[in-house]
């Protein structure tokens, strides 16, 4: 009886060394398609061809959201600190659209300029009540660590 | 363990809880939706739209450990044939398919607001329904034999197999870019929330566990005197024939 448990003992732990090797390596082969979006560094590396569709995502870098004369109509730019990209878009902005922020954007190059179809926000994980927010300001500590960036890809 | 093997032991142990566990649900459940819906502030980036955050992360939570108590009870059952252990398995999977719905529904009603869309096909969003559907899959399966002893091993072997989507969920958001938010709390640094939008945070994930626990001892119960009435039933049948 022993022997019996300690046989489906060993079948339980092979089958789950088994099942995680291949989930870790099918997870691994598919990262390219498991990212949700791409950084801009990694959009020049890889040259992608013009009017093929993506999502490229980073921070609106700060000074650089510019409303067009037909007022529906904005500009701004995708940093993810190395590099930064251009981007038009045309319709109406989430809630936490700011500079400094988060943002998605699924488009596709034309000219060198990013050409969104939509825009996300992206939160990041710092919560606060906004006067701490307000003080933290005032006193020139306000520092929310920068929301987690796109990691380098070799 | 084998101690608890024993149904009846195992229902004198629950009904000695019972109360217990019921009183804390009682008490932390009006404190802690007091505290996130009144006693707590708003946010300074997502103003009132963060409470959601006090229901959405408990119930995420608990999605992640449910499916861990079914995959350990699971485990027990199959290598130990522990009697019990199948029924607590099956006495959790409603309980953890409901938070999981509840986690899906309440981040919809948050994305619409704050990121701008109900959905998207992102590794958190999508590794999440997975873990519903295993869910729904477990008690699918479960009942899909006419032996109950055979539904549970199968039931159990996919419990078992499923557990591997569980650290996917929860790293999902550290190993790809996603739409969805790194973690707040569980990190190795200190928590990215403010302690006054923490602690309301804390209590309600308190209030949630007792909740699942109170249910899961209620199904439980129900689970064991189902399999009493049915052995009882046999017998019976047998002594007529």
């Amino acid at each position: 009886m022993r022997l019996r448990k300690r046989q489906r003992m060993a079948v339980l732990v092979l089958a789950l060394i088994g099942i995680g090797t291949a989930t870790a390596l099918t997870l691994t082969a598919f990262e390219d398609n498991l990212v949700f979006f791409h950084a801009p560094t990694d959009v020049i590396a890889k040259a992608v061809p013009a009017e093929r569709r993506f999502r490229l995502g980073g921070l609106v870098e700060e000074g650089s959201v510019q409303r067009q004369a037909d007022g529906v109509t904005v500009t701004f730019r995708v940093t993810d600190t190395v590099t930064s990209l251009p981007v038009r878009y045309t319709g109406v902005l989430p809630d936490l659209f700011r500079e400094g922020q988060g943002v998605v954007a699924e488009g596709s190059l034309r000219e060198g300029v990013f050409v969104a179809r939509e825009v996300l926000a992206r939160h990041d994980e710092n919560y606060m009540p906004k006067e701490v927010a307000d003080a933290l300001k005032a006193a020139g500590q306000f520092k929310p660590e920068p929301p987690a960036l796109p990691r380098e890809r070799p | 363990m084998h101690r608890y093997a024993n149904p009846a032991r195992t229902l004198r142990i629950v009904a000695a809880l019972f109360p217990w566990i019921a009183g804390a649900t009682a008490l932390l459940f009006p404190l802690g939706l007091y505290l996130a819906l009144a006693g707590s502030p708003a946010d300074y980036q997502q103003g009132e739209t963060v409470r959601i955050m006090y229901v959405h992360v408990p119930a995420a939570w608990l999605a992640m450990f449910i499916y861990s108590v079914m995959a350990v009870s699971s485990a027990l059952a199959l290598v130990w044939r522990h009697p019990v252990a199948e029924l607590s398995a099956r006495a959790a999977a409603p309980l953890g398919a409901g938070f999981t719905a509840v986690c899906l529904a309440t981040g919809a009603l948050w994305g619409q607001p704050m990121w701008g869309t109900w959905w998207v096909w992102d590794a958190r969003l999508t590794s999440v329904l997975v873990l519903f559907f295993l869910y729904l899959g477990y008690i699918a399966l479960a009942d899909a034999f006419d032996d109950p002893e055979r539904g549970g091993r199968a039931a159990g072997i996919l419990a078992i197999v499923g557990w591997v989507n569980v650290p996917i969920v929860k790293f999902s958001v550290d190993w790809w870019n996603t739409l969805h938010q790194p973690a707040s709390v569980t990190r190795l640094d200190a928590p990215a929330i403010h302690p006054d939008m923490l602690w309301p945070l804390i209590v309600m994930a308190a209030a949630f566990t007792a909740l699942f626990t109170l249910l899961w001892m209620i199904r439980l119960r129900a689970e064991l005197i189902e399999r009493r009435n049915r052995v009882v039933e046999a017998s019976l049948a047998e002594g007529l024939a």
